[in-house]
């Protein structure tokens, strides 16, 4: 059983210069109340691994703005001109990377994969530094695995033994996650009784949770 | 019949039965409301989901089911939901029939550029690099030119997508196939003549004998 903690709790949990994976997309199944905490404890020098930099007022876009960012390492920037903005100023670094090839790094990351071969991004900027491997006459990049120090997920329903589900488009990076932090923070729109969720139901397991946030109130 | 119009209704007739299919961000979406009656094509946003259907309501918005541009959707009765490492499987591994894209740049041998301009404008690439390198087809729906300038060019100024060609380009003046041997126009907007593509097409064209007009 674990008792959840308050937004306020979990982003004291989270170190100035920590590497943060962050789910969500455009802020859908972002968690936004440990992002709002992070943004009033004046979080600095993170390293944000998400799928974008939502809007200025949205999502990972609140830190970006917040000046919380050192780096993001993201697919998309476009719907977040402060980060451009920050990226020319030299205040922030942007690593762009593909989005399947972003989840697909998580995922090895959670997996044990020491990478794997795509190939997105032959042929492109991004397979600048990148090792070239042909198999069977197609060509492919190397891409080598993506953890964090921490994981802030946001998912539908929680249980007390911090086993989750995900709703439609906000699960996204969530469940990828969830497998490739030393410490994963979940915020759940509900939390329900342990037993109410059908085994079948669990897309994250509970013993991958550190900690839960309170539902909203 | 304005050029987005002419690009949507010409994009819908590369659609086929039982396919899956994703658009892309913008004048893509369009392609959608041209779906021929009693065709069933599965739409895929990557953000997620499979058959998706319009915006509900006002107040009847959900908040977690978006589209890949952020806009609340609805999903239809048979729609299926997935994470991101799913959506891309489907979109790398071959079971994306195609994939509807808009495009900076084409250029002679085919290649794409649509996810920056140096110095300008960096977006980033989302998901167009996968879509491109894993969709079985290709098709790119955009102005034929900007402002006058042209886009079919060449060789790419701005930065590639892929390495791997096209499938088509659909345009509100021309549908051009790029093959092994170069571009090739296939099709004239209704009203418009093959000298009237040329002078805005600064990658040379090849002219087979019969260049009919697209039938809308």
């Amino acid at each position: 059983m674990r008792k959840p903690l308050t937004a306020e709790q979990a982003a004291a949990l989270v170190p100035d210069g920590a590497t943060v994976m962050i789910g969500g997309f455009l802020g859908v199944g972002s968690p936004k109340r440990v992002i709002d905490a992070l943004v009033a404890r004046g979080a600095k020098g993170l390293t944000v691994i998400g799928n974008d930099t939502g809007r200025p007022d949205l999502g990972i876009g609140r830190l970006i703005v917040a000046g919380c960012v050192a780096r993001a390492i993201v697919s998309h920037i476009g719907t977040n001109p402060v980060t451009q903005q920050k990226m020319i100023a030299g205040e922030m670094r942007v690593d762009l990377v593909p989005q399947g090839t972003l989840a697909e790094r998580i995922r090895a990351g959670g997996a044990g994969l020491g990478g794997f071969l795509t190939p997105t991004g032959v042929g492109t900027s991004v397979a600048e530094g990148k090792q070239v491997l042909t198999v069977d006459g197609r060509d492919y990049l190397l891409e080598k695995p993506l953890r964090a120090d921490i994981a802030l997920l946001h998912c539908y329903e929680a249980d007390y033994y911090a086993n989750l589900t995900y709703r439609l488009t906000a699960q996204n990076f969530n469940p990828l996650m969830a497998l490739a932090a030393d410490i994963v923070i979940a915020e759940p729109d509900e939390i329900v009784p342990i037993g109410v969720i059908p085994p079948d139901h669990v897309r994250t397991p509970g013993i991958l949770v550190t900690h839960l946030v309170e539902r909203p109130h | 019949m304005d050029a987005k119009e002419i690009i949507a209704r010409r994009v819908a007739q590369e659609l086929h039965d039982r396919t899956l299919v994703n658009l892309g961000i913008g004048l893509p979406t369009l392609v959608a409301h041209h779906v021929p009656k009693g065709m069933l094509v599965a739409f895929q946003s990557e953000n997620g989901i499979i058959g998706f259907g319009a915006r509900p309501p006002e107040g009847m918005e959900d908040p977690n089911l978006t589209d890949a541009g952020g806009g609340f959707i609805s999903a239809i009765p048979g729609a299926y939901a997935f994470d991101s490492a799913t959506s891309f499987a489907l979109i790398r591994g071959g079971h994306l029939d195609m994939t509807v894209l808009g495009g900076l740049q084409v250029d002679a041998k085919g290649r794409l550029a649509n996810w920056m301009v140096p110095g300008k404008m960096v977006a980033g690439m989302g998901g167009a690099m996968d879509l491109v390198a894993g969709a079985r087809r290709v098709v790119v729906a955009m102005q034929h030119a900007a402002k006058g300038a042209a886009k079919i060019v060449p060789e790419l100024t701005l930065p590639p997508t892929s390495s791997r060609p096209v499938s088509l380009v659909v345009t509100d003046l021309a549908v051009i196939e790029p093959t092994p041997d170069g571009l090739v126009l296939r099709e004239r907007a209704p009203g418009v003549t093959v000298g009237d593509i040329l002078a805005v097409t600064t990658a040379p064209l090849i002219l087979p004998d019969s260049i009919p007009e697209m039938t809308l």
